[in-house]
């Protein structure tokens, strides 16, 4: 206990010297920093702070010292992660690298990957992007078709992703590749990592109902990527995809929370609250006038309220375990559900002014709020569809039998 | 705050459970509702629960009691909560206990609390007047009279009435009908003169009645808590309440999804165990992740209750959270008990009807999901 507060003593005061004033308000949009090879600084403070952010290991707090991380336990990550809400401050460094690659490129990768990829990733010196679902693969991932043969110290690569979020600005790719096709589908499937430099890729910018995305389809023609380059066995890449996966659907179910803070008050200011948002475009006071809109609200900010208790509990009985596990399934589908819900809701307290496309007659706020609750209707498809997580829900924690399974044989 | 049991807790929660499902399983209720027993609780049982401690939870030491907190008190009602025990657990331990605790006179303390440690006092609180809960709209009246006050009214709803040995009445000392200004708090004899108590048989099987006062009149040191100003302690002691009923409900609505994926593990139709129906799946499903959230609302509750820095409107924040959300899921996965089970969840012989039937009960006792939604409205200021 002593030594925890000691370091929360260290770090407070490691904060206060070290991060920006301009780093301690909310994030816009457009400064959200990704890093790479190309990485752009809206804000020039952005860069000192992930610098300073990267040599001490936190923006990747828990990961081992060895490699460049923060190399911090359980109890240190969350002081840490107090002291940064404490002063508001922004990530110094978001990306799929830190979210989704590292952890299980540390769990299955060997000494050699390790060191080649996690102190760039730490330091938000390489992109990564994420090469999963196929034009025929959705929901049935391993059904996936991208081949990877091996040719010489190379592997060859032919075929094509889509949904490949950011392809067009990533520099690497973390790829589900078929290397035997002459087995049941989970059996020949590997995981291999390669240079969005390399010759034979391109990438096309997908439009969503939202407007222009981040989401690209990616062709893969004659790519050669290193044999060394494979992560884990050979066939053996479903596994470890699966345990990305994991780490995927933890991350986004953070939207669901972090729906549920900015509504608790706090930093937001009072228009960005549902709430607060009903009463001003009603002219309301005291009371919100409309009385079904406000059991809706209440009945939102209860659900997100008992939900971010729900992460926060995650947090502390992993403390006990091992890392995200099927409940992660349970938190993606909660948090996008109530994601949805909350951009429903806005856009109900917003009224017609929340339904603008682009031009004259609504300010920037609003003509946002119609493009993210569209975008928001993605939540329950990408990264796994709430009917998939209800699957595993079923399957995984619940132990009821598999029909699909049966399906499949 | 601590959203996982401490280990002291967790012991206490085997131990509970077992004890429950030794001694208190959901054929204890079944009998004193067949044999329309007067008291409505087992004796035997609320005598073992007492020998366990169970009476002096949330007490101080100083006051006999064991001081392991409502965290301690939260974990005792949620296995209760899985095999449907009726005992004075709630009228007594949960409400009467931390009224006494809350707003009592050092006096008062001294004298009650050492009682319903050891099992000697029962207590109810009489609250509502209307079909539906309105802690201030209050009409029953406390005049002063000489030596003290005199009540007159109608009080109904009111747990384990009948078996109390002692009423704590939420009387109108002053101010409109409906305002939370004037109200006070009487403990009264349920011996005493003018005081009419009436059993009402519930839906549930637990103990309910209906109390009329007739020029009650009782001393002047029967005043618990300040005089004209007891609402905001008294909306206190209900927050307790409507958590401690949460944690209830939440054993309550574990006991009925267990029982739910039990039975789609083992009935079989058109050739294949029905669990493995997506329609089915889903369903279950989305109850685990509700049940999930239900668990970390009452957590967060209780351990709020026990931390000493939460505020008053804090814990409300907390109470209607937690009492909304549990009204809500204990609704849903009560319902889908029966229509899972098919046409066994039908039968009263089979035990899932006595879930749906406390169901409705707990979600309509100290507030259901609706109220809880304005108030937090309200405490959240829209």
């Amino acid at each position: 206990m002593q030594s925890q507060q000691k370091f929360r003593i260290e770090t407070r005061t490691w904060l206060e010297q070290n991060c920006p004033e301009s780093m301690r308000t909310s994030m816009v949009q457009e400064e959200v920093v990704w890093g790479g090879r190309n990485a752009e600084f809206a804000n020039s403070d952005s860069e000192i702070w992930l610098q300073r952010m990267a040599e001490k290991g936190w923006t990747c707090p828990t990961w081992p010292a060895q490699y460049g991380g923060g190399g911090l336990d359980k109890d240190q990550t969350i002081v840490l992660g107090e002291e940064l809400a404490r002063i508001n401050a922004r990530p110094a460094l978001t990306s799929f690298g830190i979210s989704m690659l590292g952890p299980v490129l540390l769990e299955y990768g060997n000494h050699q990957q390790k060191q080649e990829h996690i102190p760039k990733i730490v330091r938000g010196e390489i992109r990564w992007c994420q090469g999963y679902s196929e034009p025929g693969s959705g929901s049935d991932l391993a059904s996936l078709s991208t081949k990877a043969e091996l040719q010489g110290d190379n592997y060859l690569i032919n075929g094509s992703k889509v949904w490949t979020s950011y392809a067009d600005k990533a520099d690497w790719i973390f790829c589900l590749v078929r290397t035997d096709f002459d087995v049941p589908k989970h059996s020949g499937i590997s995981f291999i990592l390669f240079d969005m430099a390399s010759e034979g890729i391109s990438t096309k910018p997908i439009q969503l109902i939202s407007g222009s995305s981040p989401f690209c389809e990616t062709f893969f023609d004659d790519v050669k990527a290193p044999a060394g380059n494979l992560v884990g066995r050979l066939n053996e890449g479903w596994t470890i995809a699966k345990r990305l996966l994991q780490h995927e659907r933890t991350m986004i179910s953070g939207f669901g929370l972090s729906a549920g803070q900015s509504d608790n008050g706090g930093t937001t200011s009072t228009i960005s609250s549902l709430e607060g948002t009903a009463m001003h475009y009603r002219g309301d006071s005291k009371k919100l006038s409309d009385p079904v809109l406000r059991d809706q609200i209440a009945r939102f900010k209860i659900d997100a309220d008992a939900f971010a208790h729900t992460s926060r509990r995650s947090v502390e009985e992993s403390k006990h375990g091992h890392g995200p596990n099927a409940t992660s399934s349970m938190l993606k589908n909660y948090g996008c559900e109530l994601n949805k819900r909350r951009y429903e809701l806005m856009l109900q307290a917003t009224g017609s002014q929340g339904l603008g496309w682009e031009g004259e007659g609504f300010n920037d706020e609003e003509l946002q709020l119609t493009r993210e609750w569209l975008r928001s209707k993605a939540n329950s498809i990408e990264g796994g569809t709430s009917e998939v997580q209800l699957n595993i829900i079923a399957k995984r924690v619940l132990g009821l039998p598999d029909i699909l399974s049966l399906a499949q044989k | 705050m601590a959203l996982v049991l401490s280990e002291d807790q967790q012991l206490l929660k085997d131990s509970a459970k077992n004890f429950c499902e030794q001694n208190a399983p959901v054929s204890v209720l079944r009998g004193l509702r067949d044999s329309k027993d007067e008291q409505g609780y087992d004796q035997a049982v609320w005598s073992q629960m007492i020998d366990l401690g169970w009476a002096g939870m949330a007490i101080p030491e100083a006051y006999g009691g064991f001081d392991f907190g409502y965290g301690g008190l939260g974990v005792v009602l949620e296995e209760t909560g899985k095999t449907l025990v009726s005992s004075p657990l709630i009228s007594t331990v949960l409400v009467g206990a931390t009224a006494i605790v809350q707003l009592g006179s050092e006096t008062q303390k001294q004298d009650l609390l050492p009682k319903i440690v050891a099992g000697e006092l029962l207590t109810a609180i009489a609250l509502d007047e209307h079909a539906s809960h309105h802690p201030s709209k209050i009409a029953t009246t406390a005049t002063r009279i000489d030596g003290g006050y005199s009540l007159n009214g109608s009080k109904t709803f009111v747990l384990d009435g009948h078996i109390a040995n002692m009423l704590i009445v939420v009387a109108r000392t002053s101010g409109e009908a409906d305002s939370e200004q004037g109200i006070s708090l009487f403990l009264v004899d349920a011996n005493a003169k003018g005081l009419n108590v009436a059993r009402t048989i519930m839906v549930d099987s637990r103990n309910s009645s209906n109390i009329q006062f007739n020029n009650v009149a009782v001393a002047e040191d029967a005043l618990l808590g300040e005089l004209d100003q007891g609402f905001n302690g008294l909306d206190l002691v209900l927050d307790v309440a409507r958590i401690g009923i949460a944690a209830e409900m939440l054993g309550s609505m574990q006991a009925v999804f267990e029982s739910i994926l039990e039975f789609l593990k083992q009935r079989e139709q058109f050739g294949v165990l029905i669990g493995s129906f997506q329609g089915l799946q889903h369903r279950a499903a989305e109850m685990y992740s509700e049940i999930e959230l239900c668990k970390s609302a009452v957590r967060a509750a209780l351990s709020g209750l026990d931390d000493p820095e939460t505020t008053q409107t804090e814990v409300a924040e907390l109470a209607s959270m937690a009492k909304a959300k549990l009204s809500e899921v204990f609704f849903l996965v009560s319902n889908e008990g029966i229509q899972m089970h098919g046409g066994i969840g039908m039968t009263d012989e089979f035990d899932i009807g006595f879930f749906i039937k406390r169901a409705r009960v707990a979600q309509q006792f100290l507030g259901d999901a609706s109220f809880h939604r304005d108030r937090y409205a309200t405490l959240n200021g829209f």
